[in-house]
């Protein structure tokens, strides 16, 4: 009793937390997934060596764990004369990390794309940009769902390991009141039970996409 | 750098490649349990087991770690770094591979299943014969990804004082006062050790195409 007292009496740590983590999610994704969609058009359209030397830069992030691109950005931008507190050397390397995700999972989802309904756009007389706009994208969002919500829910969790930069996100605010309240158990409960919501909602998401793929396609 | 910083560093590469080999073995077993457990729908078990995949995904894996090292204690159970180390590491890709386990099991022909049957194999020589050797061979790729994942997890018991790549590289940077040159350092090991596995994961799948014709 007295530790769930104790995360009642600590909420405003735990809100901050909770709201850290969400803004640094959520800047993450607008950021990286525009980012994520042009570095998949690049991967799929552009000429071969840039294609290559793309390919190989995506390959090369997803072999870096996150916490190393974290330490990197952190201490590497400074040497570059750029200085960022640790929020935003934070979302910096979130970005960057995501960005090489999620451009992997466009990737793929372009190639699923029918080539009946890009020739037939073709044959209509379609833009590049309307091909991409109106034909394939709106595809992709529908098939990758499942694999995009996957990608979000990896990035929540990753983003907790920026507590070791200590960016005050929620995971930081569980350990804080749990050092300083010595009821280590409720504040640790508090927070998993705030990553496991977070994660139900992305679940529902993905499940109401799954529904309009099932309506259109079947 | 100079070399004894290198060594420190190649020292911590070491004991996380002992981290990583040990959770593997105990975590991949563990998660093709826990799927046949579900598979086989026992009743109150199934469920529980259900949740508990439900939470370990969901939970950061560095929360698992604070919560393996500081909230068990207080349970009564007191574990030294290095052994929980290996346990959240554990519970974290047995979580993951269930998943994938689980996947094979459903997908799994069931023509096969009952042909088996039918020539009086029982339950567990369906499984050890048929079932098992297929769905490994098939699973190869995805298993290998859950075990890049979890190298990729390993950086985060650097905070409960494993000193592995990570935190033998934060030493380093501590002493000379320069901390980018060993986390490069570390990066550059995590990258090989990474890229080893996916190149091996490719040599032996043209190996199980070659011996056995192109699975699935």
């Amino acid at each position: 009793m007295s530790g769930l007292l104790a995360v009642w009496q600590s909420r405003d740590v735990f809100l901050w937390g909770a709201a850290n983590t969400l803004l640094l999610v959520l800047g993450c994704l607008l950021l990286s997934i525009p980012l994520g969609i042009l570095l998949a058009i690049l991967l799929t359209e552009s000429p071969g060596p840039l294609r290559r030397s793309l390919a190989e830069l995506v390959d090369l992030l997803r072999c870096v764990p996150f916490l190393l691109l974290a330490y990197l950005v952190y201490y590497g931008l400074p040497e570059l004369g750029l200085r960022l507190d640790p929020w935003w050397a934070g979302l910096a390397s979130l970005t960057l990390y995501t960005t090489a995700y999620l451009a992997e999972i466009f990737r793929a989802a372009f190639l699923a794309v029918a080539r009946d309904s890009i020739e037939a756009a073709h044959a209509f007389g379609l833009s590049r940009g309307l091909l991409y706009r109106r034909i394939i994208l709106p595809q992709v969002a529908i098939t990758a769902a499942p694999l995009i919500g996957n990608q979000v829910i990896t990035t929540i969790r990753d983003s907790a390991l920026l507590m070791i930069i200590t960016v005050q996100e929620l995971t930081f605010a569980a350990n804080f009141v749990s050092a300083n309240t010595f009821t280590p158990f409720a504040p640790f409960a508090a927070a998993v039970g705030l990553y496991l919501l977070m994660s139900f909602v992305i679940e529902a998401g993905v499940r109401r996409m799954e529904r309009v793929r099932k309506v259109r396609f079947g | 750098m100079t070399w004894p910083a290198i060594r420190t560093i190649l020292d911590g590469a070491v004991v996380t490649a002992m981290l990583a080999a040990v959770s593997i073995l105990l975590s991949l077993p563990l998660g093709l349990l826990l799927a046949l457990l579900r598979w086989r729908r026992v009743p109150v078990l199934a469920g529980a087991l259900a949740a508990f995949v439900s939470l370990v995904r969901a939970t950061p894996f560095i929360t698992l770690v604070l919560f393996v090292f500081f909230i068990l204690p207080s349970a009564g159970i007191q574990l030294d770094p290095v052994p929980a180390a290996i346990l959240a590491l554990t519970i974290n890709t047995a979580a993951f591979s269930s998943e994938i386990w689980r996947a094979a099991l459903q997908t799994f022909s069931r023509d096969q299943r009952e042909a088996a049957a039918a020539f009086g194999l029982s339950e567990r020589q369906i499984f050890t014969r048929i079932v098992f050797p297929q769905i490994w061979r098939a699973n190869l790729g995805p298993l290998i990804s859950e075990v890049t994942i979890l190298l990729k997890c390993t950086p985060a018991v650097a905070v409960i004082g494993v000193v592995e790549i990570t935190r033998a590289a934060g030493r380093v940077g501590a002493e000379t006062y320069e901390p980018l040159p060993p986390f490069l350092v570390a990066t550059l090991i995590y990258t090989a050790l990474i890229a080893t596995l996916v190149r091996g994961q490719r040599v032996v799948e043209r190996r199980i195409a070659r011996r056995y014709g192109v699975t699935r």
